[in-house]
């Protein structure tokens, strides 16, 4: 029961998907050609988030910490 | 309590201390209105839905001009190539791309009359809307949301349409003339004269068609010199009148009195566009009810300015005409105001009468100058005398003249269906506009997307709906409209409102932020505290 209302949930979500980005009303091969942009631009932001945003907030806390508090901190430590 | 639930008096004056009173108590009962906005993320996936459309057109259209795909359509040949283009503006492009993927939802071709349920031949596609086949089958006793059938006399009992039979064995169907020359039958006068009683007025012209109503008209009535002010969401028929008649027409937004008194002060205090003189004639062009949006016009402010400024009043009760006021005698009634302070009275036999044809009625000076110089009088054919006796027939109804209350029945039950039909859709949490008192029912569906699977499914479910997009409205406000009628039962729009409830579920659509409990049966509970 539980994997059924699972499975339904997932097909909702996906005609969700399909009536927001309108490829509902689009042929097969225009679906099949919209799924593939689409997963490919979101795999590379996805990426691009993984690779990039960890080391941005980390630059931006020392940042901000090095203006409140530390003047003892030396531009040595920021490279690890 | 919710505000309905009150009883009239009660509603009133709870309605007049929350509100106070504005406009000096120009209106004598509530007037209550929504144009509710959706949220800023459904405007934006619209938007985004019609990018997505609009880029896939654009593919198709290199792939049809290259030769990499056929092309269905009309295009032009090879020799006119080089000429200025046919078929390159947007609403050819939005057609060919947009509206034929989702073509199969209108031009559903019905085989029974459209009462309250109705029976559909059943179409397939093998091309994506191409083309069409028929199975041959017949789906049957589909309920019908999309008819303007207000009072249900779009029916077959041949009880009710003996006359119609009598009149058919005895006139035949053809008129062969126009009114002017031999198309003037004894059974006009009879409809002109009923028309005229039923509206309280002087005296009342009928016509063939209710379009050439008010298209060969209005140019029969202003002329170039004249302004015409017309409001923003006027049909088709109006505007055309307007343009054919040669004079200069200014457009005030929709409903917005403070719009129209800002044009009408202009007009007068400017006069006409380079020689300063005084207009010959302003002419207020409004509908009773609109069909797109729900919303009734404001007629009692209306008619003040129109006093103050002295400008003529144009009234097209199409929609409204025996679907609002106690009695069924459209707006004027609805507002309990006076024909006489309406100019010119005009309506349609096509919605609430179950007939053809539209009348414009008024005092006996303006239908005696109608009758001369219409166009539709001289040109057009006159009304066929088993519609004629339809009419008849079906005003006599209404007005109690064939002895027994049906009529007034009828209109009852259309005003009990409209308020129960709209109270269930707020509650539910779907997003409609339109005035309370409305039978006609927009239901706003936004996306591109959600129009065709909307209209599939409730199809599906045996229940057919018109459902409408650009450019019958504006680009991102695409509706399902329902058209309430006196003869469905309440158990018909319980179903409807069932499956609008699943549908809307499934397809996401309850936008409304100001919905209450999508579970009404709550209100019943005894007690909220939880079952020990």
């Amino acid at each position: 029961m539980d994997i059924k209302h699972a499975k339904d949930y997932l097909y909702w979500l996906y005609f969700q998907y399909l009536l927001i980005t309108c490829c509902y009303v689009l042929e097969p091969w225009e679906q099949s050609m919209f799924h593939t942009i689409f997963i490919t631009v979101f795999a590379m932001v996805v990426y691009t988030g993984y690779v990039f945003v960890p080391i941005h907030i980390h630059l931006a806390f020392e940042f901000f910490s090095q203006i409140f508090g530390g003047q003892h901190e030396s531009t040595v430590a920021i490279m690890n | 309590a919710p505000f309905f639930m009150l009883p009239l008096s009660a509603n009133f004056f709870h309605w007049i201390y929350k509100n106070g009173i504005s406009n000096g108590g120009l209106y004598k009962r509530p007037f209550n209105e929504h144009f509710e906005q959706a949220p800023m993320y459904v405007a934006v996936f619209t938007y985004l839905g019609f990018g997505v459309g609009t880029l896939f057109g654009y593919l198709r259209d290199f792939m049809r001009a290259w030769g990499l795909e056929k092309c269905h359509l009309a295009t032009e040949r090879e020799e006119q190539k080089d000429f200025v283009p046919l078929y390159q503006d947007f609403e050819n492009f939005y057609t060919r791309n947009l509206y034929m993927r989702i073509r199969d939802n209108w031009n559903r071709p019905i085989c029974s009359v459209p009462g309250p349920q109705f029976d559909l031949m059943e179409r397939v596609t093998d091309d994506f809307n191409w083309t069409f086949r028929f199975t041959g089958r017949c789906i049957k006793d589909v309920i019908n949301m999309g008819s303007y059938n207000y009072l249900g006399f779009a029916e077959t009992d041949a009880n009710a349409l003996k006359t119609v039979a009598d009149v058919l064995q005895r006139y035949g169907t053809g008129v062969c003339s126009t009114r002017q020359e031999m198309g003037n039958i004894d059974k006009h006068v009879e409809l002109e004269n009923l028309v005229a009683r039923f509206l309280d007025v002087e005296a009342a012209m009928v016509f063939g068609m209710g379009f050439a109503t008010n298209s060969m008209n209005i140019p029969a009535l202003v002329g170039k010199g004249c302004l015409i002010l017309s409001d923003e969401l006027n049909h088709t028929s109006l505007v055309l009148g307007a343009r054919l008649s040669g004079a200069t027409i200014r457009v005030f937004k929709h409903n917005n009195m403070q719009s129209l008194e800002k044009l009408l002060r202009d007009a007068i205090a400017h006069g006409q566009p380079r020689s300063h003189r005084a207009w010959k004639k302003i002419l207020i062009l409004v509908e009773g009810i609109y069909s797109m949006e729900g919303s009734i016009v404001r007629l009692p402010e209306i008619v003040t300015l129109k006093k103050k400024y002295k400008a003529y009043l144009y009234l097209d009760e199409a929609h409204s005409i025996g679907a609002v006021g106690p009695t069924g005698r459209g707006v004027v009634e609805y507002f309990g105001m006076d024909p006489d302070d309406v100019d010119v009275l005009m309506g349609t036999f096509t919605k609430s009468f179950g007939a053809a044809g539209g009348y414009i009625a008024g005092k006996k000076e303006l239908v005696d100058f109608l009758r001369t110089h219409s166009h539709s009088a001289t040109y057009a054919t006159s009304m066929c005398p088993p519609v004629a006796e339809q009419i008849i027939r079906a005003m006599k109804c209404v007005m109690g003249l064939d002895g027994t209350t049906q009529g007034l029945q009828r209109v009852c039950q259309l005003s009990e269906n409209t308020r129960y039909f709209r109270q269930r859709l707020h509650e539910m949490g779907f997003i409609v506009y339109g005035n309370d008192d409305s039978p006609v029912v927009p239901l706003l569906l936004y996306m591109p997307g959600k129009i065709g699977a909307f209209a599939r499914r409730m199809l599906d479910k045996n229940i057919g709906v018109v459902v409408v997009g650009f450019p019958a409205t504006p680009i991102g406000e695409s509706r399902a409209r329902f058209c309430v009628s006196a003869a469905h039962t309440r158990e018909m729009l319980d179903t409807v409102l069932n499956a609008l409830d699943e549908l809307g579920d499934f397809l996401h659509l309850k936008y409304s932020r100001h919905s209450r409990s999508s579970h009404p049966e709550l209100y019943n509970e005894t007690s909220f505290e939880l079952e020990d």
